[in-house]
Protein backbone atom coordinates (compact mmCIF):
# COMPACT_ATOMS: atom_id res chain seq x y z
CA UNK A 1 0.00 0.00 0.00
CA UNK A 2 1.69 3.15 -1.04
CA UNK A 3 0.26 6.97 -1.78
CA UNK A 4 -0.31 5.53 -5.47
CA UNK A 5 -2.89 3.12 -4.46
CA UNK A 6 -5.02 5.92 -3.20
CA UNK A 7 -5.30 7.97 -6.14
CA UNK A 8 -5.70 4.88 -8.47
CA UNK A 9 -8.29 4.24 -6.12
CA UNK A 10 -10.30 7.38 -5.60
CA UNK A 11 -9.65 7.67 -9.66
CA UNK A 12 -10.78 4.29 -9.99
CA UNK A 13 -14.08 5.41 -8.05
CA UNK A 14 -14.81 7.70 -9.73
CA UNK A 15 -15.53 6.14 -12.74
CA UNK A 16 -17.61 3.64 -11.41
CA UNK A 17 -19.50 7.02 -9.95
CA UNK A 18 -19.71 8.34 -13.58
CA UNK A 19 -20.99 4.83 -14.54
CA UNK A 20 -23.48 4.57 -12.08
CA UNK A 21 -24.52 8.70 -13.04
CA UNK A 22 -24.99 7.44 -16.45
CA UNK A 23 -27.43 4.42 -15.67
CA UNK A 24 -29.58 6.86 -13.48
CA UNK A 25 -29.59 9.93 -16.37
CA UNK A 26 -29.46 7.70 -19.20
CA UNK A 27 -31.91 4.59 -18.16
CA UNK A 28 -33.51 5.64 -15.10
CA UNK A 29 -31.78 2.43 -13.14
CA UNK A 30 -29.68 2.20 -10.05
CA UNK A 31 -26.37 -0.14 -10.78
CA UNK A 32 -26.49 -2.23 -8.07
CA UNK A 33 -24.67 -5.33 -9.55
CA UNK A 34 -26.42 -8.04 -7.15
CA UNK A 35 -29.53 -6.78 -8.48
CA UNK A 36 -28.78 -6.58 -12.25
CA UNK A 37 -27.48 -9.62 -11.71
CA UNK A 38 -29.95 -11.60 -9.79
CA UNK A 39 -32.44 -10.68 -12.05
CA UNK A 40 -31.29 -12.54 -14.51
CA UNK A 41 -31.86 -15.94 -12.10
CA UNK A 42 -35.16 -14.67 -10.69
CA UNK A 43 -37.96 -15.91 -13.16
CA UNK A 44 -40.31 -14.12 -10.84
CA UNK A 45 -38.35 -10.59 -11.02
CA UNK A 46 -37.79 -10.26 -14.39
CA UNK A 47 -39.89 -7.88 -16.03
CA UNK A 48 -40.78 -7.29 -19.50
CA UNK A 49 -37.65 -6.80 -21.67
CA UNK A 50 -35.38 -5.83 -19.11
CA UNK A 51 -33.13 -9.16 -19.61
CA UNK A 52 -31.07 -7.22 -22.63
CA UNK A 53 -29.97 -4.04 -20.83
CA UNK A 54 -28.83 -6.24 -18.03
CA UNK A 55 -26.84 -8.87 -19.80
CA UNK A 56 -24.89 -6.09 -21.93
CA UNK A 57 -24.18 -4.15 -18.47
CA UNK A 58 -23.15 -7.74 -16.80
CA UNK A 59 -20.96 -8.06 -20.26
CA UNK A 60 -19.48 -4.56 -19.86
CA UNK A 61 -18.12 -5.40 -16.82
CA UNK A 62 -16.02 -7.90 -17.89
CA UNK A 63 -15.04 -6.36 -20.74
CA UNK A 64 -13.68 -3.10 -19.01
CA UNK A 65 -11.17 -5.11 -16.99
CA UNK A 66 -9.91 -7.14 -20.00
CA UNK A 67 -9.79 -4.03 -21.53
CA UNK A 68 -7.20 -2.87 -19.25
CA UNK A 69 -5.52 -6.44 -18.14
CA UNK A 70 -4.22 -5.88 -22.17
CA UNK A 71 -3.26 -1.99 -21.62
CA UNK A 72 -1.51 -2.98 -18.55
CA UNK A 73 -0.28 -6.40 -18.87
CA UNK A 74 -2.47 -8.51 -16.13
CA UNK A 75 -4.94 -7.90 -13.31
CA UNK A 76 -4.33 -8.61 -9.74
CA UNK A 77 -6.50 -10.75 -8.54
CA UNK A 78 -5.24 -12.66 -5.54
CA UNK A 79 -7.58 -15.25 -4.13
CA UNK A 80 -6.19 -16.47 -0.38
CA UNK A 81 -9.37 -18.14 0.52
CA UNK A 82 -9.13 -21.73 -0.27
CA UNK A 83 -12.18 -23.55 -2.95
CA UNK A 84 -14.75 -25.03 -0.16
CA UNK A 85 -14.64 -21.12 1.67
CA UNK A 86 -15.16 -19.67 -1.75
CA UNK A 87 -18.33 -21.93 -2.55
CA UNK A 88 -19.95 -21.31 0.88
CA UNK A 89 -18.58 -17.68 0.55
CA UNK A 90 -20.24 -17.03 -2.83
CA UNK A 91 -23.83 -18.80 -1.39
CA UNK A 92 -23.80 -16.21 1.29
CA UNK A 93 -22.83 -13.48 -1.09
CA UNK A 94 -25.64 -14.27 -3.60
CA UNK A 95 -28.39 -15.20 -0.93
CA UNK A 96 -27.74 -12.36 1.43
CA UNK A 97 -27.36 -9.39 -0.95
CA UNK A 98 -30.84 -10.43 -2.29
CA UNK A 99 -32.19 -10.75 1.27
CA UNK A 100 -30.78 -7.62 1.82
CA UNK A 101 -31.99 -5.81 -1.47
CA UNK A 102 -28.39 -4.87 -2.45
CA UNK A 103 -24.51 -4.76 -2.19
CA UNK A 104 -21.63 -2.52 -1.80
CA UNK A 105 -22.37 -0.86 -5.51
CA UNK A 106 -26.46 -0.58 -4.79
CA UNK A 107 -26.42 0.34 -1.29
CA UNK A 108 -22.85 1.62 -0.93
CA UNK A 109 -22.78 3.86 -4.06
CA UNK A 110 -26.18 4.62 -5.15
CA UNK A 111 -28.02 4.50 -2.21
CA UNK A 112 -26.21 6.47 0.10
CA UNK A 113 -25.68 8.80 -2.70
CA UNK A 114 -29.95 8.89 -2.35
CA UNK A 115 -29.40 8.96 1.04
CA UNK A 116 -31.14 6.01 1.76
CA UNK A 117 -31.55 5.16 5.27
CA UNK A 118 -31.98 0.86 4.20
CA UNK A 119 -28.67 1.75 2.45
CA UNK A 120 -27.05 3.45 5.26
CA UNK A 121 -28.03 1.03 7.38
CA UNK A 122 -27.18 -2.17 5.20
CA UNK A 123 -23.92 -0.65 4.38
CA UNK A 124 -23.23 -0.44 7.80
CA UNK A 125 -24.55 -3.88 8.92
CA UNK A 126 -22.08 -5.48 6.15
CA UNK A 127 -19.06 -3.94 6.69
CA UNK A 128 -19.54 -4.39 10.22
CA UNK A 129 -20.05 -7.76 9.57
CA UNK A 130 -17.32 -8.26 7.08
CA UNK A 131 -14.69 -6.74 9.13
CA UNK A 132 -15.96 -9.08 12.18
CA UNK A 133 -15.78 -11.78 9.80
CA UNK A 134 -11.91 -11.04 8.89
CA UNK A 135 -10.85 -10.45 12.21
CA UNK A 136 -12.18 -13.81 13.54
CA UNK A 137 -11.02 -15.70 10.61
CA UNK A 138 -7.20 -13.86 10.43
CA UNK A 139 -6.72 -13.42 14.43
CA UNK A 140 -8.86 -15.59 16.47
CA UNK A 141 -8.94 -18.96 14.66
CA UNK B 1 -31.22 -1.15 -27.82
CA UNK B 2 -30.40 2.30 -26.73
CA UNK B 3 -30.88 0.97 -23.08
CA UNK B 4 -28.75 -1.97 -24.05
CA UNK B 5 -25.59 -0.29 -24.98
CA UNK B 6 -26.17 2.36 -22.31
CA UNK B 7 -25.56 -0.66 -19.93
CA UNK B 8 -22.95 -2.61 -21.82
CA UNK B 9 -21.11 1.25 -22.26
CA UNK B 10 -21.83 1.98 -18.38
CA UNK B 11 -20.53 -2.04 -17.14
CA UNK B 12 -17.32 -1.18 -19.23
CA UNK B 13 -16.59 2.32 -17.03
CA UNK B 14 -17.70 0.10 -13.83
CA UNK B 15 -15.61 -2.62 -14.73
CA UNK B 16 -12.79 -0.35 -15.78
CA UNK B 17 -13.13 1.58 -12.14
CA UNK B 18 -12.92 -1.43 -10.58
CA UNK B 19 -9.78 -2.74 -12.41
CA UNK B 20 -8.27 1.09 -12.09
CA UNK B 21 -9.15 1.33 -7.91
CA UNK B 22 -7.88 -2.41 -7.56
CA UNK B 23 -11.06 -3.39 -6.22
CA UNK B 24 -10.84 -6.36 -8.05
CA UNK B 25 -7.96 -7.67 -5.79
CA UNK B 26 -9.63 -9.61 -2.61
CA UNK B 27 -6.18 -9.08 -0.79
CA UNK B 28 -6.91 -5.03 -1.38
CA UNK B 29 -10.77 -5.39 -0.07
CA UNK B 30 -9.49 -7.93 2.88
CA UNK B 31 -6.90 -5.39 3.57
CA UNK B 32 -9.34 -2.41 4.25
CA UNK B 33 -11.59 -4.90 6.43
CA UNK B 34 -8.82 -5.82 8.42
CA UNK B 35 -8.46 -3.01 10.85
CA UNK B 36 -6.49 -5.19 13.41
CA UNK B 37 -4.21 -6.09 10.61
CA UNK B 38 -2.22 -3.58 8.51
CA UNK B 39 -4.90 -1.66 7.54
CA UNK B 40 -5.34 -0.47 3.76
CA UNK B 41 -7.38 2.24 3.74
CA UNK B 42 -7.74 2.10 -0.38
CA UNK B 43 -11.48 0.81 -0.23
CA UNK B 44 -12.69 4.24 1.73
CA UNK B 45 -10.86 6.35 -1.39
CA UNK B 46 -13.16 4.13 -3.94
CA UNK B 47 -16.58 4.75 -2.31
CA UNK B 48 -15.24 8.23 -1.70
CA UNK B 49 -14.41 8.88 -5.35
CA UNK B 50 -17.53 7.23 -6.19
CA UNK B 51 -19.61 9.12 -4.09
CA UNK B 52 -18.08 12.76 -4.44
CA UNK B 53 -19.66 11.42 -8.56
CA UNK B 54 -22.77 10.02 -7.44
CA UNK B 55 -23.86 12.20 -4.49
CA UNK B 56 -24.23 15.64 -6.02
CA UNK B 57 -24.92 14.07 -9.95
CA UNK B 58 -28.16 11.50 -8.26
CA UNK B 59 -29.63 15.16 -6.80
CA UNK B 60 -29.41 17.16 -9.58
CA UNK B 61 -30.96 13.46 -11.96
CA UNK B 62 -33.54 12.75 -9.49
CA UNK B 63 -35.08 16.56 -10.06
CA UNK B 64 -35.98 15.65 -13.42
CA UNK B 65 -39.39 14.54 -14.39
CA UNK B 66 -37.70 11.22 -16.49
CA UNK B 67 -34.13 9.77 -17.07
CA UNK B 68 -33.35 10.64 -20.90
CA UNK B 69 -33.87 6.98 -22.68
CA UNK B 70 -36.85 5.71 -20.30
CA UNK B 71 -40.58 6.28 -19.08
CA UNK B 72 -39.34 6.97 -15.54
CA UNK B 73 -36.89 6.25 -12.74
CA UNK B 74 -37.21 2.82 -11.46
CA UNK B 75 -35.72 3.23 -8.06
CA UNK B 76 -36.37 1.20 -4.58
CA UNK B 77 -39.55 1.65 -3.22
CA UNK B 78 -39.22 -0.04 0.35
CA UNK B 79 -38.28 2.05 3.35
CA UNK B 80 -38.81 -0.05 6.49
CA UNK B 81 -35.40 -0.75 8.37
CA UNK B 82 -36.87 -4.38 8.31
CA UNK B 83 -35.47 -8.06 9.48
CA UNK B 84 -34.69 -9.40 5.88
CA UNK B 85 -32.56 -5.85 5.21
CA UNK B 86 -30.24 -6.75 8.28
CA UNK B 87 -30.40 -10.33 7.84
CA UNK B 88 -29.50 -10.17 4.30
CA UNK B 89 -26.57 -7.65 4.84
CA UNK B 90 -25.25 -9.51 7.40
CA UNK B 91 -25.45 -12.72 5.87
CA UNK B 92 -23.41 -11.06 2.91
CA UNK B 93 -21.23 -9.37 5.00
CA UNK B 94 -19.77 -12.86 6.23
CA UNK B 95 -19.05 -13.95 2.54
CA UNK B 96 -17.82 -10.57 1.53
CA UNK B 97 -15.30 -10.85 4.55
CA UNK B 98 -15.18 -14.60 4.07
CA UNK B 99 -13.88 -14.18 0.72
CA UNK B 100 -12.91 -11.13 -0.07
CA UNK B 101 -15.55 -10.81 -2.74
CA UNK B 102 -18.95 -8.47 -3.20
CA UNK B 103 -20.79 -9.13 -6.06
CA UNK B 104 -19.13 -6.35 -9.07
CA UNK B 105 -15.73 -7.38 -8.13
CA UNK B 106 -16.43 -10.83 -8.36
CA UNK B 107 -18.02 -10.54 -12.11
CA UNK B 108 -14.95 -8.34 -13.29
CA UNK B 109 -13.07 -10.69 -12.34
CA UNK B 110 -14.37 -13.55 -14.72
CA UNK B 111 -11.76 -11.58 -17.27
CA UNK B 112 -8.95 -13.81 -15.26
CA UNK B 113 -10.24 -16.72 -16.14
CA UNK B 114 -9.06 -18.19 -12.69
CA UNK B 115 -10.62 -20.85 -11.57
CA UNK B 116 -11.60 -19.96 -7.84
CA UNK B 117 -13.40 -16.94 -9.36
CA UNK B 118 -15.42 -18.68 -11.49
CA UNK B 119 -16.19 -21.26 -8.44
CA UNK B 120 -17.20 -18.05 -6.49
CA UNK B 121 -19.41 -16.85 -9.13
CA UNK B 122 -21.41 -20.24 -9.77
CA UNK B 123 -22.04 -20.30 -6.21
CA UNK B 124 -23.08 -16.75 -6.25
CA UNK B 125 -25.77 -17.33 -8.76
CA UNK B 126 -26.86 -20.39 -7.41
CA UNK B 127 -27.27 -18.20 -3.73
CA UNK B 128 -28.70 -15.45 -5.65
CA UNK B 129 -31.33 -18.28 -7.18
CA UNK B 130 -32.35 -19.94 -4.06
CA UNK B 131 -33.44 -16.49 -2.92
CA UNK B 132 -35.75 -16.18 -5.98
CA UNK B 133 -37.14 -19.86 -5.67
CA UNK B 134 -38.04 -18.95 -1.87
CA UNK B 135 -39.39 -14.93 -2.32
CA UNK B 136 -39.50 -14.11 -6.15
CA UNK B 137 -41.81 -16.89 -7.37
CA UNK B 138 -45.58 -16.10 -7.64
CA UNK B 139 -47.26 -18.03 -4.24
CA UNK B 140 -49.20 -21.02 -5.21
CA UNK B 141 -53.22 -20.44 -4.43
CA UNK B 142 -53.69 -20.00 -1.09
CA UNK B 143 -50.24 -20.65 -0.02
CA UNK B 144 -47.71 -18.50 2.11
CA UNK B 145 -45.71 -20.02 4.38
CA UNK B 146 -42.14 -21.40 4.21
CA UNK B 147 -43.71 -25.46 4.01
CA UNK B 148 -46.14 -24.56 1.06
CA UNK B 149 -43.28 -22.82 -0.81
CA UNK B 150 -40.96 -25.63 -0.30
CA UNK B 151 -43.71 -28.17 -1.47
CA UNK B 152 -45.25 -25.98 -3.99
CA UNK B 153 -48.69 -26.46 -2.65
CA UNK B 154 -51.09 -25.77 -0.08
CA UNK B 155 -50.71 -27.61 2.99
CA UNK B 156 -53.40 -29.44 5.32
CA UNK B 157 -53.42 -28.57 8.53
Amino acid sequence: MDGFTLISGLLGGMMIGVAATLMLLLNGRISGISGIVGGLVSPGARKGGEAAPRVAFVAGLVLGPLGYAAAVGGLPVGIEASLPVLVIAGLLVGFGTRLGSGCTSGHGVCGIARLSPRSIVATAVFMGVAALTVFVSRHLV
Amino acid sequence: MTKTIVALFSGALFGLGLAVSGMMDPRKVIGFLDVAGDWDPTLAFVMGGALLVTLPAFRLILRRPRPIFADGFALPTKNALDRRLIGGAALFGVGWGLSGFCPGPAVAALATGLTPVLAFVASMLAGMAVYAWFFDLPRPQGAVGFRERLLGRPVER
